[in-house]
Order: C-alpha cells, then sequence, then structure tokens
C-alpha cells in the first residue's frame, strides 16, 4: 500500500489529493473537490499529462509578431519537451483564426497544437 | 612629414571633453574626441549629483573654486542656449549643532572671497521658511540662491552635439592603449579602433586620466576612484525638500545632500568611499545603509520607501584636492584635465573656456568666421501644458504617442534622439536624452518598445542586436530554439 | 468637448467587462479608452492555460479569454480610443489623452471606470546592491519579449519572488530551453497558486527557496551572477548564507503595484494597503462618478474574478451616467465601515451602504499570514451572522464573502460590518 499526496492542478484551487496504490494500480482517491481532480490525481500517478502552450512566429500580420498555441488536449507529460521540438521553426502566416490547427497530432501524441490568438 | 590627422586629441567624453570640444569648435581646428564607452556621458558625467555649486566650498584661490564660481555664471545662459534643463533653486547648508554655527559664517566668508554672491547665513525661523522640512535639529543654515540644480545627461549630450554640429568628430568604443611623441612634436594615440596623430593631445579621461598622464610624464599623477551612492526617490517625493539641502560637515565627516532633480526626481547621497577598482560602479549594501542612515540628519522624514532606484558615481579624486589643467611639464602638448571631482560639473563651462584657451595658446588657433548655433532636441512633455503638447502633435504626430508612460516620454522624442548627431543607439542613450526609463516602472514597460523603435530607425539592426548600454550589454540573447546562445550578446 | 456617458480607462479584462456592462441594453455612450494598439491588456501576453474556469467553465488560454469579451465589446456599439494614453482625469470627470490621430483631446464623461490594471516592482525599489547590468528584467516584461516580441531574455536564469508571474517564466523559460537555476521567495511561503508550483516548478526539477533572497548582482555590461542568500525571521539576509549563483537573467516577480497615477490626480482617495482606490459597495470611489475594478482597484489571482468585478462597476457606471444624464445629482450614501480584523489583511469594497446594495454583494478579502483550519467570519456590528470553516487560508489566493442586503437591512443601526478569522 502507498500514498501519495499531490496537489491538483486543473483549477486554480490546487486541491490537495491524496491517492492510494497498490501495486502500481489506484485503489482510492480522497481530498479533490470534483470529478476532474479524481481523474487528474489517477492520471498523475500512472500516465501524467499536461497541456503545452507556447508560441510561434506569424507572418503578414499588422499587430502581431507571435501567436500563441496550444495543444487541443493533454499530451504525455514525458512529450512535452517533444511537442516543444516539434514545433521549431514552425511559422504561420495570417490571417490565423483562433482554433485553427497548426500542426496535427504533435510528436505523434494524436493530439493537435491549435492556434489560440488571431492574427 | 606628414600632416597629422587631427590638430586636437581629447580623450574623454564627459561634460569636461565635451565643454572643451564645444570651445574648440569656435576655432579653427580639426579636432576628435575618443571615448572607450558607446556613448557620451558614460563615466562620472552620469552618475553624480546633477548640482551646480554656488562656489564656497572650495579652497580659496583654488582652481575649482575659481572655475565653480566662473561656471555658475555661465552656466543658465548656456542652458539656456542649448536646451538643457537648469533650475536655480539654491541652496542650503544646514547645522544641526549649535556649537557649529559659526562654521557656517566661515563657510559664507570663504564663499565671498571665492566670488560668490547672495550668500548669507539665516537663522532658524528664517531656514523654516525657506525649508520646512528641515530636521529639528536644524539652528540655521548658509544660504546660497546662485546655487542650481542641471540635467548632467542633456548638458553633456548638448555639448557634444553642439560641437560635433560644429565639426568636431567623435569616436566611441575607442580605447587608448599607447601615447608616443615623434620628433616633429606629433603624439602618436594608439587606439583600439585605429590610431591617430595629433598636435594636441587633451586628457579628459575622467578616472583614468592618472593612467593618460603617466604615460607621457614621470611627474605621477594619482588619481583615486572614490565612489558615492545614491538614491533616487520617486516624482511623488521630488518636492520634499525645495532647495538643495547638504548637512554642514562635522567631525564625523561629510553628510549626503538631499536635492531636488530637473526632472521633478528627490535624490539623496552620496557617500565617499576610496575604492581600489576604477569600474567599481556598483552599490552597496553598507553604502546605501550609509546614505539612508545620513539622509535625516538635515532633513526630516525622507521618504526613502519611494525609492525607484540606486546608483553608484566614481569621481576622479588626487591627493592635492584640485583640478589639474594645464599643459604637463616635459610633454609639450599633452593637456590635462584631470582630476575633475564635484565641483566640476558646475565648473565644466568654464573649464571647457580654460583648456580650450590652452589649446588655442599651444596651437596659435583662429577663431571660425562662422559658428552654426545648436539647440537641442529635449522636450519635456512631463512639465509641457495641454496647448504646448497638441502643438507639438500637430506638428509631429509621434508626439501623441506614449512610450514611457511613467515619464510621458513619446515616440517623436525617442525617434529625434536617435537621429540627433551623435544619435542614441541604446537603451541608455535614448535614456539620457528623454528621461525615458528614469520613471518609477524602471523601462518594465518601455524597455520592448524602445528596443522596437531603436531597430525601426537604425538601418541594419534588428530588436535582438540592441543593448542598454553598448557592446557586451545585449537586452536579449540570440538563441536557436534548441536552447544554444548564438552571438548576438 | 465630447460627452459619453461612460468613459472606461483601459481595454484589458477589467475594462472589457466593465464597458459591456456598462453598455447594458439600453443606449448608454460608451467608450474604452486603450494605450496599446489592441484590447486585450495584460492577457495578450499571458499565453498560458487558467483562464476561465469560472466565467466559461472552459480552461482557456489568456489570449483567448481575452478574445471572447473582445468579440462581444466589437459587437455592442461601444467605441474604443487605441494607441491613445490617459493623461488626466479630473474629478468633474474630464478625461484628456493624446494619441497621434487627433492629439490631445478632453472628453466629458457621465462617470468613469478605472481599469489601467497594475506594474510591476522593479530591481530599484528593492535596493538590490551591485552593478546595473542588462539582463534584468521584471517578469512581466520578459513574459511580453517572450511571448509577444519573440525574443529570448537569456539563458542561464536566477528568478526572484515566487509569485504567479515568477512561476509561470520558470516554465516559459525551461520551455524554450533556458536553464533555470532557482527560484527564491523572501517568505516562507510561495506567493502564487499551488497549481503553478506544480507544473512550472516541479515538473522541471527547479528548486524553490523559501526564505531566501537576492543579496548582490555582478557584471557591468550583462548579469554573470547573483548572490542568493537565506533570510531571518525579520526577513534580513543571514550573513554567511551567501551563494553565487553565475546566471545571465535576472527575473524581478516581486510585486504588483496598482496602477494609480490618474487616481491621485483625480483626487481619489488611495488605501496604503490594496494600494488602489477605498470604494464604497458600488466600487464608486471617493471621488462621485469615479469607480475602480480590477487590478488597478486590488491586485487579482483570477481575471474570472475580475470580470465580475468589473461587471459590477461598469453596471454601477452606467446607473450614475444615466443619473447625469437625466439632470438628477445622485443622492450622497450612508456608508458603513466595513472592517478587515484578526488576519484579514483587507476587503473591497471598504464600506457598505446597504440601500445601495444589490440583493448580494461579494466582498473580496485577502488573508495577511498562512492560516490553517480557521472559521472566517462576518460579523454586523457584535452579532456574528456568518462562521465558515476554511482548511487553508494563504495571502496569495483572493477569497470572498457573499453579504445579503435583507441581512443588513434588517440588523437596526448598524455601524459596522466586520470580517475576520477565528479559531472557532
Amino acid at each position: 500500500m502507498e500514498e501519495r499526496t499531490l496537489t491538483c492542478i486543473r483549477c486554480p484551487r490546487g486541491c490537495a489529493v491524496t491517492v492510494t496504490l497498490e501495486d502500481g494500480a489506484v485503489v482510492s482517491v480522497r481530498g479533490n473537490s470534483c470529478p476532474r481532480g479524481d481523474a487528474y490525481a489517477r492520471a498523475e500517478v500512472t500516465n501524467p499529462t499536461r497541456v503545452v502552450t507556447t508560441t510561434v512566429p506569424v507572418r503578414g500580420s499588422d499587430t502581431e509578431r507571435m501567436v500563441s498555441v496550444k495543444t487541443a488536449g493533454d499530451v504525455p507529460k514525458s512529450k512535452v519537451f517533444d511537442v516543444m521540438g516539434a514545433l521549431r521553426g514552425i511559422e504561420v502566416t495570417a490571417p490565423v483564426e483562433i482554433g485553427d490547427v497548426l500542426l496535427a497530432d504533435v510528436a505523434g501524441t494524436g493530439v493537435d497544437v491549435v492556434v489560440t490568438k488571431r492574427a | 612629414m606628414q600632416d597629422p590627422d587631427y590638430d586636437v586629441v581629447i580623450v574623454g567624453a564627459g561634460v569636461s571633453g565635451c565643454a572643451t570640444a564645444r570651445e574648440l569648435s569656435r576655432l579653427e581646428a580639426h579636432v576628435l574626441v575618443i571615448e572607450r564607452e558607446e556613448d557620451v556621458c558614460c563615466g562620472t558625467s552620469k552618475a553624480n549629483s546633477a548640482i551646480v555649486h554656488a562656489g564656497y566650498d572650495a579652497r580659496t584661490g583654488s582652481l575649482m573654486a575659481r572655475l565653480n564660481v566662473e561656471g555658475s555664471r555661465l552656466m543658465p545662459s548656456l542652458c539656456e542656449s542649448l536646451g538643457v534643463d537648469f533650475m536655480r533653486i539654491g541652496s542650503l547648508v544646514v547645522c544641526t549643532s549649535e556649537d557649529m554655527l559659526p562654521g557656517l559664517e566661515e563657510l559664507r566668508q570663504r564663499g565671498v572671497d571665492n566670488g560668490v554672491e547672495g550668500l548669507e547665513v539665516v537663522d532658524r525661523p528664517r531656514l523654516l521658511e525657506l525649508e520646512p522640512s528641515v530636521a529639528h535639529a536644524a539652528c540655521g543654515a548658509l544660504w546660497a540662491p546662485t546655487a542650481g540644480i542641471v540635467n548632467p545627461f542633456q548638458l553633456n549630450v548638448a555639448l557634444a552635439e553642439d560641437a560635433s554640429v560644429n565639426g568636431v568628430d567623435f569616436r566611441f568604443d575607442s580605447r587608448v592603449s599607447g601615447l608616443s611623441r615623434d620628433d616633429d612634436g606629433c603624439w602618436h594615440v594608439s587606439c583600439t579602433t585605429g590610431d591617430v596623430t595629433c598636435r594636441v593631445i587633451v586628457n579628459a579621461a575622467g578616472v583614468h586620466a592618472d593612467e593618460l598622464h603617466n604615460l607621457v610624464s614621470a611627474d605621477r599623477l594619482a588619481i583615486t576612484p572614490r565612489r558615492g551612492q545614491y538614491y533616487v526617490l520617486d516624482t511623488t517625493a521630488g518636492n520634499h525638500v525645495r532647495h538643495t539641502i547638504f548637512s554642514q560637515p562635522t567631525a564625523l565627516g561629510k553628510g549626503v545632500l538631499v536635492t531636488p532633480t530637473t526632472a521633478g526626481n528627490l535624490l539623496v547621497g552620496p557617500n565617499a568611499e576610496d575604492i581600489a577598482d576604477k569600474e567599481g560602479t556598483d552599490t552597496t549594501a553598507e553604502g546605501l545603509a550609509e546614505v539612508a542612515e545620513k539622509s535625516s540628519v538635515a532633513v526630516r522624514d525622507v521618504p526613502l520607501r519611494e525609492v525607484i532606484t540606486s546608483f553608484s558615481g566614481l569621481r576622479a579624486h588626487q591627493p592635492g584636492h584640485d583640478f589639474v589643467i594645464g599643459e604637463v611639464a616635459g610633454a609639450p602638448g599633452f593637456v590635462d584635465c584631470a582630476a575633475i571631482e564635484s565641483p566640476g560639473l558646475s565648473a565644466c563651462p568654464a573649464i571647457g573656456r580654460m583648456v580650450a584657451g590652452i589649446v588655442r595658446d599651444i596651437l596659435a588657433l583662429a577663431p571660425k568666421p562662422v559658428i552654426t548655433p545648436w539647440k537641442s532636441h529635449f522636450v519635456s512633455l512631463e512639465r509641457a501644458t495641454a496647448e504646448e503638447w497638441a502643438a507639438l502633435v500637430e506638428t509631429d504626430p509621434a508626439y501623441g504617442r506614449v512610450i514611457c508612460r511613467c515619464r510621458r516620454v513619446s515616440e517623436a522624442q525617442i525617434v529625434n534622439a536617435i537621429h540627433a548627431p551623435l544619435g542614441a543607439r541604446s537603451l541608455d542613450a535614448v535614456k539620457r536624452c528623454t528621461e525615458a526609463c528614469m520613471g518609477r516602472c524602471q523601462a518594465g514597460f518601455c524597455t520592448p518598445k524602445i528596443m522596437e523603435i531603436l531597430a525601426r530607425e537604425i538601418e541594419g539592426v534588428d530588436m535582438s542586436d540592441i543593448t542598454k548600454a553598448g557592446p557586451g550589454s545585449g537586452i536579449v540573447i540570440r538563441t536557436d530554439r534548441d536552447g544554444s546562445a548564438g552571438d548576438g550578446r | 468637448m465630447t460627452r459619453y456617458d461612460v468613459v472606461v480607462v483601459g481595454g484589458g479584462p477589467a475594462g472589457l467587462a466593465a464597458a459591456l456592462s456598462a453598455r447594458g441594453e439600453g443606449a448608454r455612450s460608451v467608450l474604452v479608452i486603450e494605450r496599446d494598439t489592441k484590447l486585450g491588456g495584460i492577457l495578450n501576453q499571458c499565453i498560458h492555460n487558467g483562464f476561465g474556469l469560472i466565467t466559461f467553465n472552459e480552461e482557456l488560454t489568456g489570449p483567448e479569454y481575452a478574445a471572447r469579451f473582445e468579440d462581444r465589446v466589437l459587437a455592442a456599439d461601444i467605441d474604443l480610443m487605441l494607441d491613445t494614453m490617459v493623461l488626466d482625469v479630473s474629478d468633474d470627470r474630464i478625461v484628456t489623452c493624446v494619441n497621434a490621430e487627433d492629439g490631445l483631446v478632453r472628453i466629458q464623461a457621465g462617470a468613469v471606470v478605472l481599469a489601467m490594471g497594475c506594474r510591476e516592482r522593479p530591481r530599484g525599489a528593492l535596493n538590490i546592491p551591485g552593478f546595473r547590468p542588462a539582463g534584468i528584467f521584471t517578469a512581466g516584461t520578459a513574459q511580453r519579449l517572450v511571448n509577444i516580441e519573440g525574443l529570448m531574455p537569456g539563458c542561464e536564469v536566477v528568478i526572484l519572488g515566487s509569485g504567479d508571474i515568477g512561476l509561470i517564466m520558470a516554465r516559459r523559460m525551461t520551455l524554450e530551453g533556458a536553464h533555470v537555476a532557482c527560484v527564491a521567495e523572501l517568505m516562507p511561503y510561495s506567493g502564487g497558486l499551488k497549481r503553478n508550483i506544480v507544473q512550472c516548478l516541479d515538473d522541471f526539477g527547479i528548486p524553490l527557496l523559501l526564505s531566501h533572497t537576492v543579496t548582490r548582482v555582478e557584471g557591468e555590461r550583462r548579469v554573470e551572477a547573483v548572490w542568493v542568500a537565506q533570510v531571518g525571521d525579520d526577513g534580513r539576509p543571514v550573513p554567511g548564507t551567501e551563494v553565487r549563483y553565475p546566471c545571465d537573467t535576472l527575473l524581478l516577480s516581486v510585486g504588483l503595484l496598482p496602477e494609480n497615477e490618474l487616481s491621485r490626480q483625480a483626487g481619489v482617495e488611495l488605501s496604503s494597503v490594496t494600494r488602489g482606490p477605498v470604494v464604497n459597495e458600488s466600487l464608486e470611489t471617493s471621488v462621485a462618478g469615479i469607480f475602480a475594478c480590477g487590478n488597478v482597484l486590488h491586485v487579482h489571482d483570477l481575471v474570472d474574478y475580475v470580470s465580475q468585478e468589473a461587471g459590477v462597476a461598469g453596471g454601477r457606471a452606467g446607473a450614475y451616467a444615466d443619473l447625469i444624464a437625466a439632470g438628477k445629482t445622485p443622492r450622497q450614501g450612508h456608508e458603513i465601515a466595513l472592517r478587515a480584523r484578526d488576519g484579514v489583511r483587507y476587503t473591497v469594497p471598504q464600506s457598505i451602504d446597504p440601500a445601495r446594495m444589490a440583493d448580494r454583494l461579494v466582498v473580496r478579502f485577502r488573508v495577511g499570514g498562512v492560516f490553517e483550519n480557521r472559521y472566517v467570519s462576518v460579523y454586523l456590528d457584535g452579532e456574528r451572522i456568518q462562521h465558515r470553516r476554511k482548511s487553508i487560508l494563504v495571502p496569495g489566493e483572493m477569497e470572498q464573502v457573499v453579504l445579503k442586503r435583507d441581512e443588513l437591512l434588517a440588523h437596526a443601526d448598524l455601524s459596522e460590518v466586520t470580517v475576520r478569522l477565528e479559531e472557532d
């Protein structure tokens, strides 16, 4: 039996969530205030994931030099720097809209990178 | 024999060197100013109290006394014609101990002997009228109505611009590495950006003036960097005092001054510490603490919590405690303009005249028939009326775009500084000309914007090339996204 | 002189929400004046996640959150002056501003909403000794350089201050290939959200050094190293504990200061605790018809609460403007003091007129230290009306209590309302 206490990062409340594991499998989760916290805690101890937010250069915009982008969903935490690497050298051309797919299935994660700032 | 490249090479573009350059630009002479930093006003001239002293402090008969008083007389009209901020706010040497009152009278008498006008020893009631914020222990003061404050950056820049517009050449990022004189009496200046020959050298090299002097003379000059640290307080504290307030020196040493600045800030300092390192322009915890402690001697409740920045400056002190100005015996054509510690700024118009006079006599220079009058581009929107500002926007819409929010500095002012005769190329150069970056946010807001303007206005330069203060002070690092630093620093 | 019913100073999240609320459904004329060339304020550079969970029930990045409000403002017949700096707001609500096209412009407002946000505390205000090289940035300036200009401030980084901006930049710089050696924090606790400690520091193995500070900067032209020392209980560096960190960049996240120069000029009374205007239940300042919201009023952690607060201020400003337009004099309120006591550092608002309250009033507050297992209590004079247990309260996380107008009105001769922490 193993107990791990973590801070949930799903929302700014940052609940302290305690996960009980037995032989590597999650037995119980407590301390979360919502289902997302439960899901987060389970994932975090077995298969932690993160959303990656960064920027890429944009050409042809009157107002922006860079647009902000994000992974449309969580990617494995171990692949965060691979995502950053896949975005190196990528540029977009204006106009771009929030939600435009910049790079599909980034670093083989099955998750797309989307634009989060219009330009 | 080839003609030398220049008649005169001035080493150092501080106020002494630039005042001299401006005076020489009125004569038929080919003049070059060599400066080790990237711009004028990068040494002592940018890190001082910005006071134009009345002239009672220096020893009667000394060069300091004579040049201080003369400089103080010349300063208002010089600043007026150059477009430099100067305010004759007067100064008070405050006595906080009854037994020291006779010292005020001695100081007054010395001032009279030095030629200072209007000096008056005032009692406590009169002192409180003049300056309500004096310390409770203040029992009297020496009132010097002719003392003033000046914007030293503007002054240095304007002197240089005037000189430049009237034919003086300037070379920056240039260090003098050697000096020799040939049999024809021509000086060979070894310089990091290319050697130069000339007939006369003016040594206005600040804390390094001894190094230059000692290359040509066995009669050694010893300059000790005397470091002084200061607090700059927000403009919200700017009218805590109305005049420049000095503490009367006691057995424990000199106090610190508390003064408004021409930009409306409050300046507190300096202490005085002889150091060995001529690059020692850092502040220290001990030095700042000392200034903080001494600040309350003459003035009540100095609002140090309103500090926006602190800095330190080195004064070029030599043991004889007087300016060293004159042609060096055994080194004909080498003119010292050295040991220019306080009251160097106050004296600079007079120093320029004196040194230029020495050079003129050595080279028998004739005056130029025509001088280009020069007024610098400085504008203060902080102090402008709404109508004045509106009129400026009419002349140039870029006056309507505020870049430095804290000091209300517009894009037009920054562009003008970049395209001025000596052209600002760094953040600090823009700062000296415009007051940008000198506000309460200390360039947090305007840095990216000024970088953008510099990159736009200067050919062949992009934002990643912009420096704070010249080579080695790049603001951003060139990287490829793999994290390896490029050579943009 | 041009007239507007409501003039909003600032087009960031507070200004946008206030403008929408002021515009309402009716015919009020509303103007937003923004110094940048676009709306969005600080959100434009906050490219990370975490915005909008409360407002939209979605986790958005800063620019996405800003776009939601911007789209509504653009659709709502609200006038904009961009690339325009407000120079003065007078106590009779004349707004003076300047831009390149129009020069100096004066506008008479029925009501003004102050939404200027805040600035960062610089190195100079901390008196960190040493040289003044390139390479020292406040975290927000660094964030702007990275996210808006696409420039890297440096490669080897030390961060002073564990507020959210410092934590966010620790991650941002690391993702862009820099090495962040540590985050030093003066206090014995972090100033930022717990989630940011996890996803910005723990994720990258960046040490958080609590009760530490930077005592010296080396490097004449560019930062070469900083010295980090432990601090004692008195907050002063402990001699002998200094450690030298070679680096080329020092980021400072050492405090946000509400930007109240215009407020001061208008004669608005400021609180020395929040450094923002003292306001009543309508978020109206001490100058009639001038309202305040967002970071200029008090520094927030969550933009969702900024939008809520701004919605209140904008609505109240609109109502005030209606009275002015109808030639009526808004009547003086009968203000009851709202006191912060016993661990509560401040409340916003600082006074309430129950007769002018809406049904519900959100009172936002911060505590002055780290408290575990306390009760947040509300007293109407001597009568306790709320008593809610909280397992943890920290200065870095804004809290709130909700007051009901009926309850306040029912309490005879109410002279003060108190929010305090109690042990039981």
